[in-house]
């Protein structure tokens, strides 16, 4: 089957200072792909560029054999990426019904066209669609809770879904287990997992937890220094020796065990 | 919902209409202007709840003005409804070629770029002698279609017409602001960057928003020189936004029918200041700010709300 995501000698230079080089990589549909590498390896720069965050210096990022280089975060969003953030990104004066609401009204039809701008926001369909996004992501209990006031785990999901109510065929997940503690990671990946396959998303999501990592990803793309050194399944690319020094360190030996 | 908003609204309009015969010669002047102003303020409010606050809305306000009377001094346009619309086109189009450098800006810096514009205008009308200068000039009594009413009839003509052009500005006011693009303030005070990765340009909403603000304030200001029958540079003066912003904080942001409220409540307040302590009027208007700010931080509109939420059962 051919790539949903391919890019190709993705390079970024800021000045002097190298943040991404030579990323050569093809992502097929549905994959779900867990990007690993110490900080400042280049995990966001890869994100952000593909976003359109970041314009490449050199290279080029194809989606659905549509060449998306360059374009700005907009137009690449409407196309049918979408991203959530390592810091939750949500309407902290809103409830979470009317967050999804909103990203709801934005996502659905040609954004930008004065026809879509006049529909009402709380359209029928609308609703329908954030109400849905609240089942799969099991928030309802939080429906009509201000978002401001949400515990941790909760923002993170309602940050995802609401990336996911426009039905995005790949969606990049930026750190969605950062800030939640060790006991309820698991359970959050579970079921942040279980919402996007049952949409058959592509999925992208940086992970420095390489437990998660193993049990969630179909494949690892491992930075450093800019570039991918490791690219394979889980129990390959973990176990590459310069995985286990440059990257995991103690946390991969960890893991293994836990395998073994 | 909406529907029963718009009916509450037009019952009070159309009593409005009404009881104009019985009203006061005085009160009735100043309801128009107190309206007239209201659309301005409706403007603000749009703006406001996206986060915005401009210190210089005065200034479509002024064009409004201005267009009017130039209208009817230059090209002896004397209809009120010809005069409204262009009045409202005007300023208008002056937003929206404003909006390409303003809808880049937030917060102070918004608010102050928005000022030093209205100023412009401001500097502009006051050096320019064919215009009358500091003094202005004065604007010929309107038609309306054909008719030219005079003394007491001119009064309730242009009270009638402020009404109308109100509520068919509150209906579609209403209207957008359940749209997406009129729902969409809140968010993007609250975060931006969530509602540009949703795929929408945020400058672009402020874009909108701020000609719609701009053609209410051109209405409002094309309405008041008609009121007033003059027009001056003083329409586009810093204290002239400082009274909008001021009533649109008496008013609150939190619905469309508080604008209309709040424009009449502070007309009132600052006549019977006026009269009452002729030379100590701003401080009265300041302690009403004052009061308002800290018992009504929400606005005379919160007070509606208030008591809507205690008549409900809690969820």
């Amino acid at each position: 089957m051919s790539a949903i995501l391919s890019v190709r000698d993705l390079e970024k230079t800021f000045g002097s200072i190298v943040a991404a080089r030579d990323i050569t990589v093809d992502i097929p549909p549905q994959q779900r792909v867990g990007i690993i590498g110490a900080n400042g390896a280049g995990k966001t720069t890869f994100i952000n560029m593909i976003t359109g965050y970041l314009k490449p210096s050199k290279g080029t990022v194809r989606f659905e054999d549509r060449d998306i280089t360059g374009h700005s975060t907009r137009e690449i969003m409407r196309s049918g990426i979408s991203r959530s953030f390592q810091v939750a990104q949500i309407f902290p004066s809103l409830t979470v019904f009317d967050n999804i609401c909103a990203a709801a009204a934005i996502a659905r039809g040609p954004a930008g066209t004065l026809g879509h701008a006049l529909r009402p926001l709380r359209a029928p369909e609308t609703m329908a669609e954030a109400d849905a996004a609240i089942e799969l992501f099991q928030i309802a209990r939080y429906r009509n809770t201000r978002a401001a006031t949400l515990p941790q785990g909760v923002r993170k999901l309602l940050d995802i879904a609401m990336a996911v109510v426009g039905w995005p065929r790949l969606l990049l997940l930026d750190e969605p287990t950062s800030g939640i503690s060790i006991e309820e990671k698991f359970a959050l990946m579970d079921v942040v997992m279980t919402a996007l396959k049952s949409r058959q998303m592509t999925v992208l999501f940086v992970e420095h937890d390489m437990e998660i990592v193993s049990r969630f990803a179909d494949r690892v793309l491992a930075f450093y220094d800019g570039t991918v050194i490791a690219d394979g399944p889980p129990d390959v690319a973990l176990s590459d020796p310069r995985v286990q020094t440059l990257i995991s360190g103690t946390k991969v030996a960890k893991a293994e065990s836990a395998h073994v | 919902m909406a529907t029963r908003a718009n009916l509450v609204g037009a019952v009070c309009f159309i009593l409005l209409a009404a009881i104009a015969p019985a009203l006061p010669g005085w009160f009735l002047s100043l309801t128009t202007i107190a309206f007239a102003n209201a659309l301005v303020v409706l403007g603000l409010i749009i703006l406001w709840r996206t986060g915005l606050v401009p210190f210089g809305q005065a200034l479509y306000y002024c064009a409004g003005a201005y267009t009017v009377a130039l209208l009817a001094r230059w090209f002896k346009v004397s209809d009120a409804f010809v005069l409204i619309i262009l009045g409202g086109v005007i300023a208008g189009l002056i937003a929206f070629l404003i909006g390409f450098l303003l809808a880049r800006y937030r917060e102070i810096f918004f608010a102050m770029l928005s000022l030093a514009l209205s100023m412009i205008l401001y500097g502009v009308l006051v050096k320019t002698e064919s215009l009358g200068s500091t003094d202005g000039f004065s604007v010929e009594p309107p038609t309306f279609l054909g008719w030219a009413p005079h003394g007491q009839a001119l009064g309730f003509a242009l009270y009638w017409l402020v009404l109308a052009v109100c509520a068919i500005s509150a209906v579609l006011v209403s209207a957008y602001f359940r749209t997406a693009a009129g729902a969409l303030a809140v968010p993007i005070r609250d975060n931006e960057i969530r509602v540009e990765f949703l795929g929408v340009s945020v400058n672009r909403l402020i874009h909108i928003k701020l000609v719609i603000a701009g053609t209410l304030g051109g209405f409002g200001g094309a309405l008041g020189a008609m009121t007033i029958g003059h027009v001056d540079p003083a329409m586009s003066y810093w204290t002239t936004s400082g009274g909008f912003v001021f009533v649109t904080i008496l008013a609150g942001a939190g619905s469309v029918a508080a604008a209309f409220v709040g424009s009449l409540v502070f007309e009132i307040v600052r006549s019977i200041a006026v009269d009452v302590l002729p030379g100590f009027w701003q401080l009265i208007l300041g302690s009403v700010l004052l009061l308002t700010i800290l018992f009504l931080p929400e606005g005379l509109g919160s007070i509606a709300t208030r008591f809507r939420r205690s008549k409900e059962p809690a969820t």
